[in-house]
């Protein structure tokens, strides 16, 4: 399948961003653990690894507003509330039962995780789509 | 909306790559309007009426005349 120009710099964001994202958790994973950093030192390296998961929502809205195909632009536009509602109804869900101690606490970092995998599903339903039409 | 894209590409040959890549569109888009699963916007429903030399009404069929 082609790839259009802006699909291609999108591509390019996610995977330089993961790099930054693996390169950044671990040494900071590591500083925390052995207790090496405090002060306002750690909360700047504590948001540290928020910096390139933010960066892949910047790549989702770059993508949006670079995409001249606006079937293409559809697509993603569709997945991305596809992934909203996973992720908001999981999050839901999980702070009431959370609330009422049936459940764990879960880390807030834990919702953008589900909003990429309800991207994942999101992409799974744009290609059933495309192949009952087809 | 119901249309006579894919008739209209057939009757000149072309591939849905070829009308994509004259319409500046993935083949995926063009697919998508041929068989009706997707709504082009109004500057791309004109673009599609003027590179065959018709007007969008000779191209698209109007949800209120399918029925």
């Amino acid at each position: 399948m082609a790839v259009s120009p802006a699909q291609r710099r999108y591509n390019w964001r996610v995977v330089i961003l993961a790099i930054v994202y693996a390169a950044v958790l671990l040494p900071v994973c590591w500083l925390f653990a052995r207790h090496l950093v405090h002060g306002p030192l750690a909360y700047l390296l504590g948001a540290l690894p928020a910096l390139p998961v933010s960066g892949f929502f910047v790549a989702i809205g770059l993508y949006l507003a670079q995409e001249r195909d606006e079937y293409l632009r559809m697509l993603l536009v569709r997945q991305s509330l596809i992934a909203t509602g996973v992720a908001m109804t999981a999050a839901t869900f999980w702070g009431f039962l959370e609330g009422f101690d049936l459940l764990p606490h879960v880390v807030g970092y834990a919702w953008p995780i589900v909003w990429f995998a309800g991207l994942g599903f999101g992409a799974g339903v744009n290609a059933a789509i495309e192949r009952r039409a087809a | 909306m119901n249309n006579r894209l894919r008739d209209l590409r057939n009757a000149r040959g072309w591939s849905q790559q070829h009308l994509g890549d004259q319409l500046e569109v993935s083949r995926q888009s063009v697919n998508a309007i041929e068989t009706g699963r997707y709504d082009p916007s109004l500057p791309l429903a004109f673009r599609i009426a003027e590179l065959f030399g018709l007007t969008i009404e000779d191209v698209f069929v109007s949800p209120s005349k399918e029925k």
